[in-house]
């Protein structure tokens, strides 16, 4: 399970764990039914004590995200679409958040910013037309 | 209350006219990694080695298993791996009959798990005690300490000295202990990364003092890093309520501080500032805060 953990931003291991396992639930890397490695595994590729892990799988069992099956191990719940749905929302209002704060430091408002993620979706879609022609004509 | 492994209270050791411990107490239940931190000098392997019975409490108690490792040595350290910061082994030996020798003390040596360490760690049972390298020799020492699966493991910095490669074994080792046993491990570092991930409970000693001690989340919640902007230029550090650090120069800086956040916020907004992002403080974050040096001075004293 692809999973980093950061020690400089302040979060809790545990609730790393748990909000990169929910993403990738949200973003379909982990499908339901799928397995889950067992607490000793990933203590063992993440060095942190396996406690952290007990505690993080808890957590998703709790919110549903995981089910534990006796005797045979940890696996993604069945389809919780609107699981997702809230999880992808989630990861997007966060990025949103932190690019607001930004932009008040740099003095930029709501509306400012608004324009400027049109500018640059405009930008970038004519960045890819031009790609695709390139391509088009590099095939002739 | 779930049952101690270890019960320190009120302890106190004198090294001549230096306070070594002071007032000390500890307690550390089954099952939990404890992380033990503070720079060189704070009383670490002092608290460890009175729990070992090397040293007699002059006042206060030391439990461990609820026996007195002065009193009953064999009670205590027949459930107990040590791997000592000087990594002491018989320098004449062999690896193999270091091995040996061991296990004669031990009942529940598993000759399978240390075989298998011996494997993993690439180690020559041929080559004696004084020919090692560091890293071997840490290897060798941690073989001697987790091979009789003691229910109490107890490292002195651990992983002092040594390269990437070794310090994983030791970090497996205490997975391991946990995760297959539910064993106590009780480590004391300078490595605050390693005791930010491999540690349950946190303990902070300074100059022979707990300066701070519990459930490392809970004790990272108790402390805030902040970055906050002021419209005037600061020469010196601003004068901040509840600050324990702070760090920066001109119109930017950044804190560390403890308690009310609102009290901080109302405290940076009288003197023409404003909180720009505020988190949960890191632990090296705190331990500068509450052992006022830095980790470059810690890690160079």
């Amino acid at each position: 399970m692809d999973i980093s953990i950061n020690l400089t931003d302040g979060v809790p291991i545990y609730r790393q764990i748990v909000n990169q396992v929910k993403y990738l639930v949200a973003s379909g890397l982990l499908r339901p039914g799928e397995e889950l490695p067992p607490i000793r595994t990933l203590a063992l590729q993440l060095k942190v004590t396996p406690n952290t892990i007990v505690k993080a799988y808890g957590e998703l069992e709790i919110s549903g995200v995981l089910q534990k099956r006796h005797g045979s191990g940890t696996f993604i719940s069945e389809a919780r679409p609107q699981l997702a749905a809230r999880e992808r929302r989630r990861v997007i209002e966060q990025r949103i958040d932190a690019l607001l704060a930004e932009a008040h430091q740099l003095n930029y408002t709501a509306d400012d910013i608004l324009r400027m993620v049109r500018e640059r979706k405009a930008a970038m879609d004519e960045n890819v037309a031009e790609a695709a022609e390139e391509n088009k004509e590099k095939g002739r | 209350m779930e049952q101690s492994v270890v019960d320190v209270s009120n302890l106190s050791r004198t090294f001549g006219d230096k306070a070594a411990l002071d007032d000390v107490s500890f307690r550390a239940t089954a099952g939990q990694v404890y992380g033990l931190v503070g720079s060189n000098g704070a009383g670490k392997t002092t608290l460890l080695k009175h729990l070992l019975g090397l040293l007699r409490a002059a006042s206060g108690s030391v439990r461990v298993f609820g026996l007195d490792p002065v009193r009953d040595p064999v009670g205590v350290l027949s459930r107990v791996g040590y791997l000592s910061e000087e990594r002491e082994l018989p320098e004449w030996m062999r690896i193999d009959e270091l091995m040996r020798y061991t296990q004669a003390y031990h009942q529940t040596w598993d000759a399978a798990y240390a075989r298998e360490l011996l494997e993993t760690f690439a180690l020559d049972p041929a080559k004696k005690v004084k020919d090692l390298s560091k890293g071997m020799r840490a290897q060798a020492g941690l073989i001697v300490a987790v091979a009789h699966r003691p229910a109490l493991l107890i490292l002195d910095e651990p992983s002092s000295g040594l390269d990437a490669v070794v310090r994983r074994d030791i970090l497996d080792a205490i997975v391991r202990a946990v995760a297959d046993d539910g064993r106590t491990v009780i480590f004391s570092s300078h490595l605050l990364d390693e005791v930010e991930r491999m540690s349950d409970h946190v303990t902070l000693m300074h100059q022979g003092r707990v300066t701070l001690s519990g459930a490392l989340d809970e004790v990272r919640r108790q402390y805030q890093r902040s970055r906050v902007h002021f419209a005037e230029n600061f020469e010196q550090p601003p004068v901040l309520e509840t600050a324990l650090l702070i760090e920066g120069g001109g119109r930017a800086w950044s804190v560390v501080h403890s308690g009310s956040p609102e009290k901080f916020r109302q405290s940076v907004l009288a003197r023409g500032g404003e909180v720009v992002e505020s988190r949960d403080a890191t632990l090296e974050e705190i331990f500068m805060a509450r052992a006022g040096r830095s980790r470059q001075q810690m890690e160079a004293a």
